[in-house]
């Protein structure tokens, strides 16, 4: 293993540090690990919180900041992070209008998450959560722990904290960002696998013209191995899929702030149809260079195109990454005026800015 | 017999001796369908519990076994943190006040901390977890209570019921957690998390015939 760490077991703790050093507008909470505004809490403002494992930098910490989150929660390298750094993480950003998780679907986040909410709910702040589960490469949730939470999660970030800013209540908030994620689909791929500091070698193994196809964001093996191709196959058949994933049907676990009871609801996410209008984003899993996920993209707008689907605004670049993995994934988010105009509106984060 | 205090304490310390010298192993058994990590999440969660026995060692097994569910659920991580973090709290929550552990507090015990596991994780059995180990114990040790057997014998009964839990997960596919996203290729392999749960118990008769 060839990495720039000191010892395995600093690397998370190093990392924090250096991105306090590098950020004055964050406060860096070392015991336990979190990330909050320097500024906050911000006063009658819902405070939106995420996190997840280390190694997908810049989320979640890179997006704490004006119009995207109030705080980040980093665990070990792709190990989710604890229910007592949620809670110092809450009590830390509440502004009073109650505190909103943001939750990618994997076992350990959902049950860290719930925990958490279960402890910030007993501390008398109102709190609920969301949860992402877009990754199309999934098909069913009956025998596996359902479609895991992958690009839209940057997305819905970024949307959610301009409805914060702009005002929305807590309930508003949560329903907006179940609406993201059920509007939103994804797809990744790796050419090559990554290597957890802790373990010392890569997660999995792929010979010099294999690419693996419909990975997560952990260095996880994905559905199905396959020869490379060039990148306009691999983009026109990636694109395609989520373009053709039919409905998705899932039951979701949602806190109940009267009863304080999780109350299972399913949702049905309806497919994309020609005239939608999306977001388009494009991301590096942190070892392809950005040059590659151009020529990724021209491939994806002629594809949209011929399906009638039209992009009205993108993404491109290293923002929901597993380590040094080569390889790309591709989230495609229908919108409507109320998203265009919070994914339009003003953020000031390390790892997201524009307007401000 | 009994399960003292002191017997207690001397489990949970043997413990963390135990995942460390697991650390390996259970990491690559989660190597081969997850994500690699479990053996190095629980020798960090153990790891915490060792270095808060000191301060226990005058409490009640009620807070004993509370503190070492906060302290994994705040140090492991993943799946099996808030799992093994439920588990022990609600296990302590039945043995508020005890100062050791009798036949029916055995199974009072046990049958908290598996109630913990199915709010938390919601599995069934056959799921592929560490749930496919707790649910078979907690019968055998209920059934060999109620059949007069101590609480020595009673855990014997358990080891044996675990390593077969174990050994039933081989042929199962996962239905929870990273190692479901496999389908069948996930057939074949020890669940990580029932083996975790096996040296608990495992550990635990050991000490009970030292």
């Amino acid at each position: 293993m060839k990495k720039l760490i000191n010892a395995v077991g600093d690397v998370v703790r190093e990392q924090l540090e250096g991105m306090g050093l590098a950020h004055p507008e964050f406060k860096v909470n070392i015991d336990p690990h979190f990330i909050g505004r320097a500024d906050g809490p911000v006063n009658g403002k819902v405070a939106l919180i995420s996190g997840g494992g280390s190694g997908h930098e810049p989320m979640h910490g890179g997006f704490v900041g004006e119009g995207m989150l109030d705080g980040a929660c980093p665990g070990e390298v792709f190990t989710s992070p604890t229910p007592d750094q949620m809670y110092a993480c809450a009590k830390a950003v509440d502004g009073g209008a109650g505190v909103l998780f943001i939750v990618k679907n994997y076992t350990g986040d959902v049950m860290n998450f719930e925990t958490a909410v279960e402890l910030v709910h007993a501390e008398g702040i109102p709190v609920r959560s969301i949860l992402i589960d877009d990754d199309v490469a999934v098909k069913e949730s009956l025998y596996t722990a359902g479609r895991r939470g992958v690009g839209t999660t940057v997305l819905a970030e970024k949307i959610l904290g301009a409805a914060a800013a702009a005002g929305y209540d807590l309930d508003q908030c949560a329903a907006l960002g179940r609406q993201v994620n059920q509007y939103g689909r994804s797809m990744g791929m790796a050419l090559t696998s990554c290597t957890v500091p802790a373990a010392g070698k890569p997660t999995f193994e792929l010979g010099e013209n294999e690419v693996e196809m419909g990975i997560g964001i952990h260095g996880e093996p994905g559905t199905h191995r396959m020869e490379i191709k060039p990148v306009d196959e691999l983009v026109t058949y990636m694109v395609e899929t989520i373009l053709n994933d039919p409905p998705y049907t899932r039951t979701l676990r949602e806190w109940d702030l009267e009863s304080a009871l999780w109350l299972e609801k399913e949702y049905t996410d309806t497919p994309f149809a020609a005239g939608d209008a999306v977001i388009a984003f494009v991301n590096s899993m942190g070892g392809t260079p950005v040059s590659e996920l151009y020529i990724a993209y021209r491939k994806l707008m002629k594809v949209c195109k011929a399906k009638g689907i039209s992009v009205v605004r993108n993404l491109v670049g290293n923002y929901i990454t597993a380590l040094e993995m080569q390889g790309l994934s591709i989230t495609l988010l229908k919108t409507n005026n109320e998203i265009l105009k919070f994914w339009d509106a003003p953020v000031k984060t390390p790892g997201l800015r524009w307007g401000a | 017999m009994t399960i003292s205090r002191d017997k207690l304490i001397a489990w949970l310390e043997k413990l963390s001796g135990v995942m460390r010298d697991k650390r390996d192993f259970l990491t690559e058994l989660d190597a081969a369908i997850g994500d690699a990590d479990h053996g190095i999440n629980m020798d960090r969660g153990f790891g915490k519990v060792l270095e808060k026995l000191p301060s226990l060692k005058e409490k009640d097994l009620g807070t004993i076994l509370k503190t070492v569910g906060m302290t994994l659920m705040s140090s492991v991580g993943g799946a099996s943190g808030p799992l093994y973090g439920t588990f022990y709290m609600k296990a302590g929550m039945a043995l508020a006040g005890k100062e050791e552990i009798d036949a029916s507090d055995l199974v009072a015990f046990l049958k908290a901390g598996v109630e913990g596991i199915l709010q938390r994780g919601r599995p069934k059995r056959g799921d592929k977890t560490l749930y496919d180990v707790w649910a078979p114990v907690l019968d055998t040790v209920e059934a060999a209570i109620h059949d007069g057997a101590s609480v020595k014998d009673a855990v014997a009964k358990a080891v044996e019921t675990a390593e077969k839990g174990v050994q039933d997960t081989i042929p199962l596919q996962a239905r929870k957690g990273r190692a479901s996203y496999l389908g069948e290729r996930s057939i074949g392999h020890r669940d990580p998390g029932a083996m975790s749960s096996c040296l608990m118990i495992r550990t635990l008769h050991e000490i009970l015939i030292t």
